[in-house]
């Protein structure tokens, strides 16, 4: 057993915490390991490339109960935590939160500081894949633009599985839910593709932390990753770091106005 | 060709009676002749009604199959398309599609007495099967009704109660829960199982019949029991979310079952079969 | 078993020649193409768009005859009147579906049956009637496959019109089991060669050791409701609905308004159990509540009901759900672990 898996079973033999959501080996990707037996645990591993960031489960209370439960972390789920916590999701009594270094060795998160400052130490390096997309995009006109989101969007199909993967879209009823009014057209259709991609980007100004779940999820590859970061680089451009709250819920008569044409 | 089964039929609105806070009876005639002329139906089958513009709404017809020149419906606005149907005025057009389902084996009961025990907006789907009862009253034997809402207010089809309450050959109790009575309030105070269990029903020969909210069927299935009622002479209705009616969309099954085909009427003893999923 | 009635060879290079012709004289050819990561099944104009090079598709057939959004009929309000019409079926193309696999095939077995059963959907008997299917058989697999677990086969005709098996660099074995797929040979009968000689079909088809029977699954699924297998099983379930839209079998809908003020049509579009609305009263009260209960409706729905009441099982071990779904729930992984478990 390597040191990760020892903290998981000691954890859970001594009842300090009674589940640890970690990464295994799947068929074909990591893919996330509920362990609530020490016997669950011989599957653990740590990787910073699990198809999920497992944050999403932190909000599920039908897996997580009241009870005090440990996450083993990466950036992504580190970054999301912080969020979350922002948003008071998050009962830090009840969550312990793990990351494992290079050489193996586990150390615990003690507090949003220590988060925050894991997280900093830890940025991973931009996606290069991802920037040349935005760049290319950036540089068309509006009517190319629109004709490269047609395209692309039609594609889809509503499985809602970028919803369901992403660790800040836990709203009991989704807008796309609402029937009363009929905000979005639930069908898959060109334009309301469109509307749904909107409204998830928009729902997500200045909460998202860029870890990707969402375009990992799409089963098609659709490119819906980089609308929510370049959402997220264009609100820090226009309205500052962040500083007063959050984008979505603070309005300050001060704030810029200027890119509103 | 087969025809299209989503299709509903046109339906006028005929009537519309206040039953209660946000209940609503609609009184709907065939706009087409002989749709009308061809349309058979029996009691405890649905419809799926159509407020075009907001979709449709799964409802039992509530009147009896005897009654050959309309068909009702009665229902509370809660969502979508309740709301769009209680926009509706009479004279205005509406979709309806079915019948749908089974229906309750009132061939079977023939010479027995049957004790129907209702709550609250689950009165509808007893209401066809009553009045078809009632409009056949010489084939059976002692009809008891025992029905209860929460106030006075809620009871529905108070001028049908009335015209019960009249008649020599049927016992009628009515209820509504603590809390709920005016002062001139005549009938029983309490809940259903509890009023039901006072009234201590004969169960020789007896067919027991009952519809209502999950909470009130739980604490009558007991009394029935108490009182002698086997499982096979107990039927009740079950509701799920539903869209085509049909047995094709997949919502409302009950593990194998569905409410739409198999149901919605299903005796105790299939119901004690059926998984926990309604 | 399902009676081949013509066996051929083609040469392998003039296939094309016939895709060619098939595009010229059917309205709607839907086949496999490139679409920026992945292949799925698009309309083509000619035979240069199709991927000959795919394993398979993300998304599966099934929209040939059962659409992702499709018209029920159209209103028209007039005061107090309403009109309503339906879509003719001229609309409806006649289509061929071209390199689709087995798996596909035999998915519209278990839609026919439900769109049939008792009460016949005109709207798809119409589409489907309409739909020649033209599989190549699998020279390849991967592991979320389990076709041969199932009832089916790299190489099962089941479904199919005809079905082509590459042999070698210059033949293909061309096998044609219905009057649909003769209609397509004969628009280009002089490049088939009746088959002289036997083949072994077996000998190129992909290998798919058979993992379990889905009687075996029916078997311990029917037993095994109040199983704590449903809850271990679906505890890193998403609920999204990608599994379900992928599959050639799943034929959930739901029905909605597409309203315009005084118009609008009634129309239905793909749905899923895994959606944690897809049974909720609009009381709120829900009688699958949880995850779990939802995964168990799934497996016990395809492999349970299904048969029971239809006589088909909802599965074609395709492998699609396990390949889109984000959170790698393998079936086959999932079922091989329900057929080992003891129920009590």
């Amino acid at each position: 057993m390597n040191k990760l898996q020892e903290k998981a079973t000691n954890l859970l033999k001594e009842g300090t915490v009674k589940l640890i959501i970690g990464f295994e080996q799947g068929n074909n990707k990591i893919r996330p390991l509920f362990c609530e037996k020490p016997e669950d645990v011989e599957k653990l591993i740590y990787s910073d490339d699990c198809s999920t960031n497992n944050a999403v489960y932190l909000t599920k209370k039908e897996l997580i109960g009241n009870d005090k439960i440990a996450i083993i972390a990466t950036y992504k789920e580190v970054a999301s935590i912080i969020q979350l916590n922002k948003e008071n999701q998050i009962k830090k009594e009840n969550l312990m939160v793990l990351t494992v270094g290079k050489d193996g060795d586990v150390t615990e998160l003690t507090s949003f500081e220590e988060m925050e400052k894991f997280c900093e130490e830890s940025t991973p390096a931009p996606d290069p894949v991802v920037a040349a997309l935005v760049e290319r995009i950036d540089k068309m006109s509006r009517e190319e633009r629109w004709a490269y989101w047609k395209s692309e969007l039609n594609k889809c199909i509503r499985c809602y599985a970028c919803r369901a993967a992403c660790p800040l879209c836990y709203c009991n009823r989704c807008i796309s839910e609402v029937n009363c009014p009929q905000w979005l057209d639930p069908w898959k259709s060109t334009l309301s593709n469109i509307e749904w991609q909107i409204n998830r980007v928009m729902h997500m100004s200045g909460r998202c932390t860029g870890c990707g779940a969402c375009a990992k999820a799409c089963p098609l590859d659709l490119p819906i990753g980089i609308l929510t970061k370049k959402m997220s680089t264009d609100i820090k451009e226009m309205l500052g770091e962040g500083e007063g709250g959050n984008v979505l819920s603070t309005f300050n008569p001060n704030d810029k106005e200027n890119f509103i044409h | 060709m087969n025809e299209n089964i989503y299709l509903p039929h046109i339906m006028v609105i005929d009537k519309i009676t206040v039953e209660a806070p946000g209940v609503k009876t609609f009184r709907l005639k065939f706009q087409n002749e002989e749709e009308s002329k061809a349309f058979q139906f029996r009691a405890g089958n649905f419809a799926e009604y159509s407020a075009f513009g907001e979709g449709e709404s799964t409802f039992c017809i509530a009147s009896a199959p005897t009654r050959k020149e309309y068909v009702e419906c009665t229902f509370r606005h809660a969502g979508r398309v309740t709301s769009g149907l209680d926009r509706l005025e009479e004279g205005q057009t509406m979709g309806f599609r079915g019948p749908f389902g089974n229906s309750f084996p009132i061939e079977e009961w023939k010479g027995k007495n049957i004790l129907f025990v209702a709550g609250g907006i689950a009165l509808p789907p007893m209401r066809c099967v009553i009045d078809n009862v009632l409009d056949l009253r010489d084939q059976f034997g002692n009809v008891t009704i025992v029905y209860g809402a929460k106030s006075v207010a809620d009871l529905v089809y108070k001028e049908e109660l009335e015209e019960w309450n009249q008649r020599s050959d049927v016992n009628l109790v009515t209820t509504v829960d603590p809390g709920g009575e005016t002062p001139d309030w005549k009938g029983e105070v309490g809940f259903v199982p509890n009023v039901l269990d006072n009234v201590a029903p004969n169960s020789d020969n007896t067919v027991a019949v009952v519809c209502g909210p999950p909470i009130m069927i739980k604490f009558t299935f007991p009394v029935l029991e108490k009182h002698g009622f086997k499982d096979e002479n107990i039927y009740t209705t079950l509701e799920n979310r539903m869209k085509c009616g049909v047995g094709k969309c997949g919502r409302c099954n009950v593990g194998k079952m569905y409410v739409c085909k198999d149901g919605p009427v299903f005796s105790k003893v299939q119901l004690n079969d059926m998984v926990p999923e309604f | 078993m399902i009676e081949v009635m013509e066996k051929y060879i083609i040469k392998t290079e003039q296939i094309d020649t016939w895709l060619k012709r098939i595009i010229e004289s059917i309205p709607r050819v839907l086949a496999p193409v490139s679409s920026g990561t992945k292949t799925e099944f698009r309309k083509i104009k000619s035979t240069e768009e199709v991927d000959n090079k795919s394993f398979t598709t993300t998304v599966s057939a099934k929209a040939a005859a059962f659409p992702p959004v499709e018209t029920l009929f159209k209103y028209q309000k007039d005061g107090k009147d309403t009109t309503l019409t339906e879509e003719s079926f001229d609309k409806y193309p006649e289509t061929v579906l071209w390199h689709a696999r087995s798996c596909d095939a035999m998915g519209f077995s278990p839609l026919s049956a439900i769109f049939d059963w008792d009460y016949k959907d005109n709207i798809y008997d119409e589409r489907r009637n309409k739909l020649t299917i033209v599989t190549f058989a699998c020279i390849q697999s991967d592991e979320c496959c389990f076709c041969t677990s199932v009832g089916g086969g790299p190489g099962n005709v089941e479904g199919s019109d005809i079905q082509l098996t590459t042999l070698n660099a210059t033949d293909t074995l061309v096998e044609v089991m219905t009057e649909k797929g003769q209609k397509l040979i004969a628009l280009l009968p002089d490049i088939f060669q009746p088959l002289s000689e036997e083949v072994d079909k077996e000998a190129v088809l992909a290998k798919m050791p058979v993992r379990f029977t889905k009687e075996e699954i029916k078997e311990h699924v029917s037993n095994a409701f109040d199983s704590p297998v449903w809850k271990r099983q679906s505890a890193r379930c998403l609920g999204c609905g990608a599994c379900a839209f992928v599959c050639p079998t799943c034929a959930c809908f739901d029905i909605q308004e597409d309203a315009h003020g005084s118009h609008g049509r009634r129309l239905r579009c793909w749905d899923a159990c895994g959606f944690s609305l897809f049974t909720q009263h609009t009381s709120g009260y829900n009688p699958r509540p949880t995850q779990a209960t939802r995964w168990r409706q799934r497996i016990l729905h395809k492999f349970s009901y299904m048969p029971e009441r239809l006589g088909v099982y909802g599965c074609t071990g395709c492998g699609r759900c396990s390949r889109a779904c984000p959170v790698d729930m393998n079936l086959q992984e999932h079922l091989i672990s329900i057929a080992n478990s003891n129920h009590e």
